[in-house]
């Protein structure tokens, strides 16, 4: 159990800082695009193994992947898509567009058409998460730049 | 303020144009990239510019007793995300003030022929990397990573060169695809691999449209929509020429 959330937390912080790489992203970003995808999977995969719904799963971590994208990003300076670039890209339903492409080879468009609707609400919980976390972000701004104003 | 402004206006725009078309051209969001611009203009002193970016091209004017407008056509886009940064860091020093056109133009041609930070043979040993670590979040076997890492290399490997070969992007995604999912095949077939279908999803990845998704959401996001919908509309097709070549592949394997 600790032995499988240890080897999917290297495979993730590994897996997510080469794609980092392959965006170009600064060098001195690289840890922390890194950290950010790592803790983003761990908790889709805590959530799945908790017996989470997948789509809901993957919302959650597309929120909290959005989140700590724009601290790390007002933090260090940089643009925010440096650090939710490469984060998002474990959550991105691979698996499911595979099953939904090998039943259409076979001929069983019924399955594939379910499987493919599957796959797209997935990529639609990832876009929502994010949406999710730039609304948080602003209204965050708005509220320190209104409690800023009252103190001023 | 002797000096006429007719040249300070042309700088102006010079600045904002290059820095614009730098970042439009690396991978950076179109709201960032007007947000950027319309900083700059402002920094300088311009009066009520305005941009306008789309996908494939910018159009900026500044209005006052120089008004000037000029068109910027963007043909090659490509992801460079530290050139990105690099632009937001000269447009933060322009608005603090401390850059000069002449000195901020000088700047960002040094960015716009930079060097990528990663050589291109650290991106296909990373890709292969990244494909051999998404097998194991994939539930795949360590036994399998070699494979999954082999097909990955190569499938990133043929994309590059098939960018070279074709202008056309959804060619080379649907071809390199293809060779990653035959490769997969080959590989379980040899006994280097067990898992075909783990080995192929994992394999794939590399060639999957993250950044255009994110910023996809990020225009729209922004009010963006033409950029947005456009962005979007990118990513699906990638995403049906990737499932094209896999298609392919599976269906040569009966």
């Amino acid at each position: 159990m600790i032995a499988d959330y240890f080897s999917q937390a290297i495979a993730s912080f590994v897996g997510t800082a080469c794609f980092g790489v392959i965006f170009q992203i600064p060098k001195r970003s690289l840890v922390q695009c890194g950290l950010a995808g790592m803790v983003g999977w761990l908790v889709y995969y805590g959530l799945i193994q908790a017996d989470a719904d997948p789509i809901a799963a993957t919302w959650a971590s597309a929120v909290l992947i959005g989140l700590i994208a724009h601290y790390l990003a007002i933090r260090f300076k940089v643009p925010v898509t440096v650090f939710s670039v490469s984060g998002i890209i474990p959550l991105v339903p691979g698996g499911m567009a595979y099953d939904a492409m090998l039943r259409v080879v076979q001929n069983d468009y019924m399955s594939a058409v379910e499987l493919g609707a599957k796959a797209f609400m997935l990529s639609g919980a990832i876009a929502v998460g994010l949406v999710f976390s730039e609304v948080v972000n602003q209204l965050v701004k708005k509220v320190r730049m209104g409690i800023a104003r009252a103190g001023g | 303020m002797n000096e006429p402004m007719n040249v300070r206006s042309n700088e102006i725009v010079e600045v904002c144009l290059l820095a614009g078309k730098i970042m439009l051209e690396n991978g950076g969001e179109t709201y960032r990239v007007e947000d950027t611009m319309i900083r700059i203009a402002s920094a300088y002193g311009a009066e009520n510019p305005q941009s306008f970016v789309m996908p494939t091209g910018i159009m900026f004017a500044i209005e006052g007793s120089e008004a000037s407008t000029r068109l910027v056509r963007i043909s090659q886009r490509s992801t460079n995300l530290n050139k990105v940064t690099e632009v937001n860091d000269i447009s933060r020093r322009i608005a603090g003030g401390q850059l000069p056109p002449v000195e901020a133009c000088r700047l960002l041609k040094g960015v716009a022929s930079g060097a990528p930070v990663y050589p291109l043979r650290i991106q296909l040993v990373l890709a292969a990397l990244a494909s051999g670590c998404f097998l194991i979040l994939y539930d795949g076997t360590w036994a399998d990573m070699p494979a999954a890492m082999l097909c990955g290399g190569t499938g990133f490997w043929v994309l590059g060169r098939m960018a070279r070969l074709s202008s056309i992007r959804l060619f080379g995604e649907l071809i390199a695809a293809l060779v990653v999912g035959l490769l997969s095949y080959l590989v379980v077939h040899l006994g280097v691999g067990q898992q075909h279908s783990t080995i192929m999803i994992a394999s794939v990845m590399p060639l999957v449209p993250g950044l255009l998704i994110t910023n996809a959401v990020r225009d729209l996001m922004a009010g963006h929509l033409v950029s947005g919908i456009s962005k979007g509309a990118e990513a699906f097709l990638t995403a049906f020429a990737i499932g094209g070549g896999i298609g392919i592949a599976l269906t040569l394997n009966g």
